[in-house]
């Protein structure tokens, strides 16, 4: 089985995100880049994958060298070979415009990614790459077997989950449960330093969408504390000040 | 040429983050100079499908054939799809949800459409089409322009409050052209809590983690929520252990939510949880550890025991 994991390079979810370039931009320094969460889980599921059922495990980022970190850690985690394409990833059309191009080179069994990237929150990617391969996109995956050539899958929705099957190959989102989390070991993180990174030139050039600037939430206002003794105050107070019950 | 808004069913009525779409959608009209047309696939009753005009659509098409009573987002994108091209709307407006998602990433392909998620306010015309819309799991707001002839617009909940009306819209039935290829993802079987508030959608959320102790102490998590009429929610720890169900929790890797009123007992409130919930509109911290950091995020914070102070919040919302 071919799998194509698809991984995002973004801030660490502890980074307070600060503005520059009178706010045109989001301040790079000092950020620590880890690989996208949901990412993560997809990588540490298709590793598992491979671990019973054999094959291989690409992993794909669209970004700038700076990203190269993230992409030697996927490698240490189990994956076998990983591409770059050498591009900022500008908006989710364009990213699935590389993705579909790399995958339309390679014919993968099962296209694995993040249900959303945490830094823009968009959740398009795989979707849209589902339709320009013309192959079905499920997300969010919260379990995913592969029997033969039929992937069982269980989806989150609102209130519950549903169970599901299909055929590959597919394009899905994941989150978690999928998979535990894995830790890159020594021996992980040497044979990582010399497996294959291709570096290949973006394919298209479309974006359909522009950030012109950021802005950051105000601050919230102080806490009201209410003493213990006098919780039912509180009541009181979310009727007639806050007027939210 | 219209704008479109997709608008969701939950067990025949139309989800109220859709009515809130609906109201966005016929307001983007408004500053068009065009009409909004609200889309409903699956089984539901003309008297509730005509509640779409009270929110601002001047028509509702319903497209009512049974293989769309399963939410499918491949065969919801084609529908939708057919149903723009129809009405010649360059505009597609839909609430954030599960479905809406998987369908409008889909739709976005399909139609070679900028997709803006998580926007928050309507769109500013001045030279272009922005909008702003939530980044970084609320922690910042991208001004991002749709350069794009076709657009979508998936509104986060619960930041557009709608005004209702008394007009209503004619309900024409919808009939697209549905596709086998759509249709092979097999829904095996489907697990939902029923008659409880979905989360997701829910206006009041009371929510609790490790300072519970063991999911055999939720009675008064629930006891509270049910008084207030509110939803339940958990921490990533709660879920992990399986306390709780995954849908119940919130935060970075979990639901994201923005209720009016967001309740959290016994969570210390880590930046990963805050992700999940610093959208509400007033939060409520109780905890035990006067130095928990949830407190720098709240609007009104107890010390004290979630043991004792739940009991007494449940009895003083009943005496209301």
């Amino acid at each position: 089985m071919k799998i194509l994991v698809c991984v995002t390079s973004v801030p660490d979810t502890i980074t307070k995100i600060t503005l520059t370039d009178n706010n045109t931009k989001l301040n790079k320094a000092g950020v620590q880049f880890i690989t996208g969460p949901y990412d993560d889980y997809a990588l540490s599921r298709a590793v598992e994958l491979k671990e019973q059922q054999g094959g291989t495990v690409t992993v794909l980022n669209v970004g700038e060298a700076d990203a190269e970190p993230v992409i030697r850690k996927c490698l240490a985690i189990g994956a076998d070979d990983a591409i770059r394409v050498n591009a900022e990833p500008t908006d989710a059309y364009f990213v699935a415009e590389q993705i579909a191009a790399v995958a339309r080179e390679n014919s993968y069994d099962l296209i694995l990614m993040g249900r959303e990237s945490i830094d823009y929150n968009g959740g398009q990617v795989h979707g849209i790459v589902g339709e320009m391969l013309g192959i079905p996109s499920i997300s969010p995956v919260m379990k995913l077997d592969i029997e033969g050539s039929t992937a069982k899958i269980t989806r989150e929705i609102e209130g519950g989950h549903e169970d599901l099957e299909a055929g590959l190959p597919l394009v899905l989102g994941c989150q978690e449960p999928i998979a535990e989390w894995k830790i890159p070991n020594m021996r992980g993180i040497m044979t990582a330093r010399t497996k294959k990174l291709t570096v290949v030139e973006p394919a298209g050039k479309d974006t359909l969408t522009q950030i012109s600037s950021y802005e950051l939430p105000p601050a919230r206002g102080a806490c009201k504390m209410i003493p213990a003794e006098e919780a039912e105050t509180l009541i009181r107070l979310l009727r007639t000040e806050a007027k939210v019950i | 040429m219209s704008v479109l808004i997709f608008a969701e069913l939950e067990e025949g009525a139309i989800k109220k983050s859709s009515l809130e779409a609906i109201y966005y959608g016929s307001k983007v009209a408004e500053q068009t100079g065009t009409t909004a047309t609200a889309l409903v696939l699956g089984e539901g009753s003309t008297d509730e499908l005509a509640k779409a005009g009270r929110f601002g659509a001047t028509e509702v098409l319903h497209a009512s054939d049974a293989r769309l009573n399963e939410g499918n987002a491949l065969a919801y994108a084609s529908v939708v799809a057919e149903a723009a091209n129809q009405e010649g709307a360059n505009i597609i407006v839909l609430a954030k949800s599960s479905l809406a998602d998987s369908m409008a990433a889909r739709l976005a392909g399909k139609l070679k459409a900028g997709l803006a998620a998580n926007v928050i306010e309507l769109p500013d015309l001045s030279g272009g089409f922005r909008v702003k819309r939530s980044i970084f799991t609320g922690k910042a707001f991208a001004i991002t322009e749709l350069t794009a002839e076709k657009k979508i617009l998936a509104i986060k909940k619960n930041t557009i409050t709608p005004e209702e009306t008394d007009a209503t819209a004619p309900v024409e039935a919808f009939s697209p052209v549905l596709n086998d290829t759509d249709f092979v993802v097999k829904v095996t079987n489907v697990e939902k809590a029923t008659g409880d508030i979905l989360l997701p959608e829910a206006d009041l959320v009371v929510s609790a983690g490790r300072g519970l102790k063991g999911p055999e102490n939720w009675g008064i998590v629930e006891d509270l929520a049910k008084a207030l009429h509110a939803a339940t929610a958990c921490s990533k720890p709660v879920s992990d252990l399986d306390w709780r169900p995954h849908h119940e929790h919130v935060g970075q890797t979990g639901i994201k939510i923005s209720p009016n009123l967001y309740i959290a007992c016994g969570i210390s409130g880590a930046i990963q949880h805050l992700a999940g919930v610093n959208s509400s509109k007033v939060i409520v911290v109780i905890n035990k550890d006067a130095e928990a950091p949830f407190f720098k995020s709240a609007d009104y914070g107890i010390v004290g025991d979630v043991f004792d102070v739940l009991p007494r919040l449940t009895k003083a919302v009943k005496e209301l």
